[in-house]
């Protein structure tokens, strides 16, 4: 799986990724994109916008990162049917810059939230999650100001019908509940696809859940479903 | 020309203001019950150089709609252009 990390100017888990992608997930091309930059590269597979506080948050959460050179590119891969994976302020970035809907707010309670949360895979018939199964409940950490997921009521009504809700917080037991949620978002919302099921942003973080010693390896599901994904998609392709 | 242009934006009222809401509790224990409820926005002031006013604040709008304000949850309006003498 070739995958690039774009660094923007205060990123801080674009090392995590790198590490859970390239070390753990063992994808040896793995490499960083500057965000002066004006290219991804050739044949790439994955693109991570990693979290962090690019541009420490001016304005608004994610809006001045959707300006950087690189972004320009990585909006033409991804409406061109690339994969993008916008973890935290990477689905920040997404919203911001329209490739996903809708906005992400300040938390409901005002707390910067930095806890471990469950998440229950809401549709595993995704490249994103075809290693979880069905209402599997996995255990991922959340660290953000700002993670309160809403949008307009018809853009949630189309969320929902199209299954396009991948994540949502729950009890350890998959249970739904006002007390699961961290944040306030809608519906428990944590993490969406887009429409066409090739860009995924989430605030939670799997990629800092990659490995049992650091408290939990669910996260390394979300990679290697991707990595199962590309190497489907290139075995067909040899096949066909 | 030169011109500054003042711009406000706002949270549409059906998005939470977590913000305001704190302020407004803040308010209430200092005995300022008269004050029924707080909405925090931004007040952003761009320094223009245009040929008129008009232009100047399409300026500012094609700005805030460009970047400066997320049409999903905020609205805004330019509130004052008040011409300056150049730099």
């Amino acid at each position: 799986m070739r995958t690039r990390i774009i660094v923007f100017p205060g990123s801080n888990c674009d090392h995590d990724a790198m590490h859970a992608v390239k070390d753990v997930a063992n994808n040896p091309d793995t490499e960083f994109v500057w965000h002066k930059e004006e290219s991804i590269g050739k044949a790439v597979d994955l693109v991570i916008l990693p979290g962090g506080f690019s541009y420490g948050d001016y304005l608004r959460t994610g809006a001045i990162a959707r300006f950087s050179p690189v972004m320009k590119d990585v909006i033409r891969f991804a409406n061109d049917g690339g994969t993008v994976i916008g973890i935290c302020n990477g689905f920040q970035v997404l919203c911001e810059s329209g490739l996903l809907p809708g906005v992400l707010i300040r938390n409901e309670a005002l707390k910067f939230r930095c806890k471990w949360v469950n998440l229950r895979s809401e549709n595993t018939d995704t490249r994103f999650t075809n290693s979880l199964l069905p209402g599997e409940v996995i255990k991922v950490p959340i660290a953000h100001g700002e993670g309160l997921y809403m949008a307009d009521q018809e853009v949630i009504e189309n969320l929902e019908g199209n299954k396009q809700i991948i994540f949502r917080y729950s009890t350890e037991t998959g249970e739904i509940l006002p007390e699961a949620n961290p944040n306030g978002s809608i519906n428990n919302i944590a993490g969406i696809i887009n429409k066409e099921g090739n860009v995924l942003g989430m605030m939670p973080h799997p990629e800092r859940a990659c490995e049992a010693i650091l408290g939990s390896a669910d996260g390394l599901k979300v990679f290697s479903s991707l990595k199962r994904h590309f190497e489907f998609a290139r075995e067909a392709k040899e096949v066909l | 020309m030169n011109y500054h242009v003042y711009i406000a934006t706002e949270r549409k009222e059906a998005i939470l203001d977590p913000q305001g809401k704190a302020t407004h509790h803040a308010l209430g224990s200092l005995g300022m019950q008269e004050v029924a409820d707080v909405r925090i926005g931004k007040f952003i002031r761009l320094a223009v150089n245009a040929d008129s006013k008009e232009k100047a604040q399409a300026i500012a709008e094609e700005s805030s709609r460009k970047l400066l304000a997320n049409p999903i949850m905020e609205t805004f309006r330019v509130v004052d252009i008040k011409e300056v003498s150049a730099k």
